[in-house]
């Protein structure tokens, strides 16, 4: 038996996961994405990286930054290493790509401030 | 020189972003005030993600959330002033006189009802009796997320985390990520006062040790900080004498509680509620001084900003239709099981359908039924499977205008 909190969404629901693999039986979850959550904390468990990253613009040094989809939690350090590396020159806005994630995983990391553009 | 305007919002955060936009879609002539150069308050340095999932269904960054009522403002005619503080409010034959400093100098606005947005402020070291010098590095949660995030400076290298509110988790995570040690995470209490998906997503993912009862009791270093000491904290909530460790490290951040800034209010007259910190207020977030408002973290500390800005809207709608009229209050009475129930009061004469309340439990108990009563008839229950004084929980309510309401809580099983 294994054991889990949601963060999914503030409720945190505490899951309990009986078995492995497609026999596994979930209990606890207040709701759909919890089973989903648990099944991937067995197999795959993701999350959502979020940082900031310097920039050559005098008033905001730092522009917020987010991987715009959950990505492998081994991967966190090296994410980190990338983002640790970023200078940022050009005004991007809330949403646009700042670097693409291919060395590390899938996806991108995207600004999400529009600090460089208002 | 001197503005007029029906609605004047003090503070441009989530809550007074949300009253100035609810406040001009009323009808009324807005004026934003915001003290810093750009709005969005405290969500600037939240770059985590989490918020958002009531009010959008999605799980944003602080800015991203921001952004999407940076928007919506754009297409209104709110005027907003940045760089301006409030010095001073007096009543005025129009409503409120405010006194206010900008960059160009003192100005004045006529306003006839004032929503006051002013967020909440930390606790700080001096405020939890820590013994010993004050050194560079002893810095609360709050100045260490702008530090970080806004300035990209890193507060320290070995660091040491003193309560486990939210802000002090997220920084635990946000000080790892960037290259920091932290130690721990210390909280005096013997339950953490975090949400259990911060201790799960930002310690347990990390490998930062949680440590309950126990507290920090003394600082060392001169210029900078050296070590704190630890100790256990008794039943009694006292440290116990015998128990006691010293930590090196070069940070002490506190995560110690959040006030309900009101000293602007408080200067209008505005009750204060002796649990909440905040004013006590009617549904629309209306003080008892009428034509004054209150909303977000200066009316309750939220643990959602989706609930800040629910009830920013709601005080700005308010605000905008305000007029001196007869008014007729029932009180909202929590039984002792309650922390607190917010609002403390509604207004009969302006009842909607239903009427949303917060409240929060005083302890940690396993499947509750909490039930809403008005004259002893049954108005609502909802049975929930865990209650935790962090966890702030929101009910619609149908309260008619018929008798005093009642909150009561029964442990089942």
């Amino acid at each position: 038996m294994r054991e889990f909190i949601c963060i999914t969404c503030p409720t945190g629901c505490h899951l309990t996961v009986e078995g492995s693999g497609d026999e596994a039986k979930v209990s606890g979850n207040e709701c759909k994405r919890g089973e989903a959550f648990a099944r991937a904390e067995l197999t795959c468990p993701t999350r959502t990286i979020c940082s900031t990253v310097r920039t050559a613009f005098g008033h905001a040094p730092m522009l917020p930054v987010r991987t715009d989809r959950e990505v492998p939690k081994d991967c966190i350090p090296a994410v980190m290493r990338l983002i640790a590396n970023v200078l940022v020159k050009e005004p991007i806005a809330c949403g646009e790509t700042v670097i693409p994630l291919d060395p590390v995983c899938e996806g991108t990391l995207i600004a999400t401030s529009n600090l460089l553009v208002r | 020189m001197s503005v007029q305007c029906g609605v004047c919002v003090i503070g441009g955060g989530p809550a007074g972003l949300a009253a100035a936009i609810a406040a001009e879609k009323e009808g009324a002539k807005v004026v934003l005030i915001e003290r810093e150069a750009r709005l969005g308050g405290i969500l600037k340095q939240c770059v985590h993600d989490g918020f958002g999932l009531v009010r959008f269904g999605e799980k944003l960054a602080g800015p991203e959330y921001a952004e999407r009522y940076l928007d919506l403002l754009k297409k209104t005619t709110v005027h907003v002033m940045l760089h301006t503080f409030v010095d001073n409010i007096r009543p005025h034959a129009m409503g409120w006189h405010l006194t206010v400093v900008t960059s160009e100098g003192m100005r004045h606005i006529i306003a006839s009802a004032i929503v006051l947005a002013t967020g909440c402020r930390e606790r700080t070291a001096r405020q939890v009796a820590i013994h010993g010098t004050r050194p560079a590095g002893l810095i609360t949660a709050g100045a260490a997320q702008y530090y970080t995030n806004i300035l990209g400076q890193l507060p320290g290298r070995r660091c040491v985390i003193l309560g486990s509110g939210d802000i002090g988790l997220i920084m635990a995570r946000r000080l790892t990520l960037e290259g920091a040690q932290v130690l721990g995470v210390y909280e005096a209490k013997p339950v953490p006062s975090g949400l259990p998906r911060n201790i799960a997503q930002c310690l347990n993912d990390f490998g930062i040790p949680l440590h309950l009862s126990k507290t920090v009791t003394q600082v060392f270093g001169s210029e900078r900080l050296e070590a704190v000491e630890i100790a256990e904290v008794g039943s009694n909530m006292q440290p116990v004498n015998s128990v006691r460790e010293r930590v090196a490290c070069d940070a002490l951040i506190l995560s110690v509680g959040l006030i309900p800034e009101n000293e602007l209010a408080e200067t209008l007259g505005v009750e204060l509620h002796p649990v909440t910190k905040g004013p006590l207020c009617d549904q629309n977030g209306m003080t008892n001084v009428p034509g004054v408002f209150s909303c977000g973290n200066a009316a309750h500390v939220n643990d959602l900003v989706d609930y800040v800005s629910e009830s920013g809207e709601s005080a700005g709608r308010a605000a905008a239709r305000y007029a001196a009229k007869e008014r007729a209050y029932l009180d909202i009475v929590p039984d002792s099981s309650f922390l607190y129930a917010f609002p403390q009061r509604v207004d009969v004469t302006e009842l909607g359908e239903k009427t949303v309340l917060f409240f929060r439990s005083r302890d940690e108990c396993d499947r509750t039924r909490v039930i809403v009563k008005q004259n002893g008839r049954e108005l609502f229950k909802k049975t929930y499977r865990k209650l935790r004084p962090p966890e702030m929980e929101r009910v619609a309510v149908p309260i008619t205008a018929v008798g005093p309401v009642t909150l009561e809580m029964e442990v089942l099983s």
